[in-house]
C-alpha cells in the first residue's frame, strides 16, 4: 500500500465514524435534553440552562407528579387492555384472512387482495371524516370496545406478512393432514398457526407500537379524557396551564415512551425484520 | 306432506354437501373471510363512499343537511387556505430527499463492517417508536427561545441575537417543521435500506473486491442496482406522503403562523368549525392528486425501468462469468 491509500484508507474511516456518531448524536439529542430536564426542580429548570445536567439524577418528583396528574395509572391501564385485545383480534383476523387467500383458489381472491391493497391509499386523517359518523352512528364513540373494534380494522401490512410466510410452508402439509381426515379449520389452528409463530411475533410487534403510539383516532373517539385516556392521550393533559413547566412535561413523555424503549431493546432483531418485511410489497 | 319431505330433501341435501370436501372450503372461506371484509368495508370503503356523498351537500354531523352540487368544490380551489397550503407540501418533498439521501448514505455504511454498527442503528432508529404527541412536546422545547437547539448552536460558535425563532418566523418554521419529520423517519428508512443492501449475495462483493472496485464502484454497481426496487417505492411513498403530511405541523404548532397543511386545514375545517361538505371535498380532491400521483409514478417507473432492468441482467451475467472464471483460474492453479 501506498503512503496515499493508506492515507485514503485511513480518511474513508474517519469520515465513517464521524458521519455515524453525529447522526447518532442529532437522533438522541432531543430526546435525552428531555431527560436532563425532567430531572430538574423548578427552581432549578427557570434558572440553569436546558444542557446543564441536574443536581442530583435521582429528583423522581417530577415523574411522580407528571404521572398523577397526568392520570396515567389509567392511562396504562386502558392501553394495555386496547393493546391485548387489538393484538388478539388482528392475529385471528389477520391469519385466517391470509389463510385463506392464500390456500384456496376462488372467484374473487384477486380482487380482496386489491380491496386491501387500495385501501392503503386512503389517507387514514381524510377517512375520519365519515369515518367520525359511522362511529357515532354505531354508539362507538366514547367506548372503549368501540375504539378496540376500529382499530381491528385491517392492517394490510401484517396480511403480507402472513401471506408471505403461508407461502413458504409446503401444502403437502396440509395434503397429507387432509388424508388424515383433519378438517380446514383443524389445519389452520392445529398445524399452520403453530408454525407461523415468528411471522406473528414480527407483526405484532409492529401492530403493537402501532396501536400504543396511536393519538389522533383515541383523541377523535375516547373523548372522556377522565376514565378513558390512553398513554399517548394523556399527554394533552400538558397542553394548557401546565404548557410552560417542561420539567414535568419532559417527566410525563419520558415515561411515556419508556414501554416503547423496552420494547425495542427486547426484540430489536424482530422490529428490524419486520420492518424490511412489510416494506417488500407494501 | 311434499313440501315437508321437500325441506327434509333439502336439508340432507345440504348436509351432504357441508360435508364434502368443496361444501368445506366454501364454508372455511365464508366463515374466515366475514369478519375482515365487514371491517374493510365499515370503516374504509363505506365511509369512503359517505365522503364523496358529504362532499355535495352543506353540512354539520348533526341536523340538517343542503344540497350545493359542486360549490364545495369550487371553494376548496378558491379559498385560500385550502388549495394554497398544498404549496407547504414542497418544502415536505425536499426533507424527503434529504432523508432518502441520508438514509442511503448511512445504510451503506452500517452494511459494511462497523464497531458499534448495532448501536449507532439502534440510536438513529428509535425515534421512529416515539409517540406523535410525545414529539410534538419534545420538540417545542427542543425549538423554544434558548432552549436546546439554541444552546447547542451557540456551543458551535453562533449569537443568540442571530438566531431565528424556529417555530414563529414564518420564513424558517416550515423547514424547522421538516426537520423533525426527517428525524423521525431517517432511521427507520435507514433500516429499510439495510435490510435491502443485505439481501444481496456476498459473493458480489468478494468478486468486486477481487476486480479492484472501490467502495464508490460498489455502491455504484452492485449495492445500488439491487436496492432499486425499494429505493424506488420510497420515493413515490414520500411523494404521497408529503401531499397528505400532517403530523408535525399538527402536534408542534396547530398550524399557527403559516405552517398549516392541506391536511391540517382539512382536519380544522371538519372538527372544529364542523363544516363536514367542505371538509369533505378537500379530502376528496387530494385524494384524486394522490391516486393520479401514484399512477403517473408507476407508469414512470415501469417506463423508465424497463431498458434498464435488461441492463441489469445483462451485468449479473457478466459478474456470473466474472465469478465462473476466477474460480476457474483459482482451480487451475
Amino acid at each position: 500500500m501506498t503512503a496515499l491509500q493508506k492515507f485514503g484508507h485511513y480518511l474513508v474511516i474517519f469520515v465513517k465514524y464521524v458521519s455515524l456518531v453525529f447522526f447518532s448524536f442529532v437522533a438522541v439529542l432531543p430526546v435525552v435534553s428531555c431527560v436532563i430536564t425532567s430531572f430538574k426542580t423548578d427552581t432549578e429548570y427557570q434558572n440553569t440552562n436546558v444542557m446543564t445536567p441536574p443536581e442530583s439524577w435521582l429528583n423522581f418528583d417530577n415523574f411522580l407528579q407528571a404521572f398523577d396528574r397526568a392520570n396515567m395509572g389509567r392511562a396504562f391501564f386502558n392501553s394495555l387492555v386496547i393493546l391485548v385485545c387489538v393484538l388478539t383480534a388482528s392475529v385471528l383476523v389477520g391469519t385466517s384472512l391470509a389463510y385463506v387467500l392464500n390456500r384456496f383458489k376462488f372467484p374473487g381472491n384477486g380482487l380482496i387482495r386489491n380491496l386491501f391493497l387500495f385501501a392503503t391509499l386512503l389517507p387514514g386523517i381524510a377517512m375520519q371524516i365519515a369515518v367520525y359518523g359511522i362511529m357515532d352512528a354505531l354508539n362507538f364513540i366514547n367506548s372503549l370496545p368501540g375504539y378496540i373494534i376500529m382499530m381491528c380494522g385491517t392492517d394490510v401490512i401484517a396480511i403480507y406478512i402472513y401471506i408471505q410466510f403461508f407461502e413458504n410452508i409446503s401444502v403437502s402439509l396440509d395434503e397429507s393432514a387432509i388424508i388424515d381426515g383433519a378438517s380446514y379449520f383443524t389445519i389452520y389452528y392445529k398445524i399452520l398457526l403453530p408454525l407461523l409463530r415468528p411471522a406473528i411475533v414480527t407483526a405484532c410487534i409492529l401492530k403493537g407500537v402501532g396501536t400504543y403510539n396511536e393519538y389522533y383516532c383515541a383523541n377523535l373517539y375516547l373523548q372522556n379524557k377522565k376514565l378513558l385516556p390512553t398513554v399517548a392521550t394523556c399527554l394533552y393533559t400538558f397542553v394548557g396551564p401546565l404548557g410552560s413547566k417542561y420539567n414535568l412535561i419532559c417527566a410525563g413523555v419520558i415515561i411515556s415512551l419508556l414501554p416503547a424503549l423496552i420494547v425495542f431493546i427486547l426484540f430489536q432483531k424482530q422490529i428490524y425484520s419486520g420492518m424490511t418485511a412489510g416494506s417488500v410489497k407494501g | 306432506m311434499a313440501a315437508q319431505a321437500n325441506t327434509v330433501g333439502t336439508k340432507k341435501g345440504f348436509l351432504h354437501w357441508a360435508r364434502s370436501r368443496r361444501g368445506q372450503q366454501t364454508i372455511i372461506i365464508i366463515a374466515f373471510m366475514i369478519i375482515p371484509l365487514a371491517l374493510l368495508f365499515t370503516f374504509t370503503y363505506l365511509p369512503f363512499g359517505e365522503m364523496v356523498g358529504f362532499s355535495f351537500y352543506k353540512m354539520k354531523y348533526v341536523g340538517k343537511r343542503t344540497f350545493v352540487g359542486w360549490k364545495n368544490y369550487a371553494s376548496v380551489f378558491s379559498r385560500k387556505d385550502c388549495f394554497g397550503a398544498l404549496k407547504l407540501s414542497l418544502y415536505y418533498m425536499g426533507g424527503s430527499v434529504v432523508q432518502l439521501v441520508l438514509a442511503l448514505y448511512l445504510a451503506t455504511i452500517l452494511s459494511f463492517k462497523v464497531k458499534g454498527g448495532n448501536i449507532f442503528k439502534g440510536f438513529m432508529f428509535f425515534p421512529y417508536l416515539i409517540n406523535g404527541i410525545a414529539i410534538g412536546f419534545i420538540f417545542k422545547f427542543f425549538y423554544t427561545r434558548g432552549f436546546v437547539f439554541d444552546t447547542v448552536l451557540q456551543w458551535c460558535g453562533f449569537q443568540l441575537d442571530n438566531l431565528p425563532y424556529w417555530l414563529k418566523d414564518q420564513s424558517i418554521n416550515n423547514i424547522s417543521l421538516v426537520g423533525t419529520s426527517v428525524w423521525r423517519y431517517f432511521g427507520q428508512n435507514m433500516v429499510l435500506f439495510i435490510g435491502a443492501i443485505m439481501s444481496v449475495d456476498s459473493e458480489l462483493y468478494e468478486a468486486a473486491m477481487l476486480d479492484g472496485a472501490n467502495r464508490f464502484e460498489q455502491f455504484r454497481y452492485i449495492i445500488l442496482p439491487s436496492i432499486k426496487t425499494i429505493v424506488t417505492l420510497n420515493v413515490i411513498l414520500s411523494i404521497t406522503g408529503s401531499l397528505s403530511a400532517f403530523e408535525p405541523p399538527y402536534v408542534i404548532t396547530s398550524g399557527a403562523n403559516g405552517t398549516g397543511t392541506y391536511f391540517v386545514v382539512m382536519n380544522e375545517i371538519a372538527h372544529t368549525q364542523q363544516k363536514v361538505g367542505l371538509a369533505s371535498a378537500m379530502a376528496v380532491v387530494l385524494l384524486l392528486i394522490i391516486f393520479a400521483a401514484t399512477i403517473l409514478q408507476k407508469l414512470f417507473f415501469k417506463y423508465a425501468f424497463r431498458n434498464a432492468e435488461d441492463e441489469d441482467f445483462g451485468a449479473a451475467k457478466k459478474r456470473e462469468k466474472q465469478l465462473a472464471k476466477y474460480a476457474a483460474r483459482k482451480a487451475g492453479r
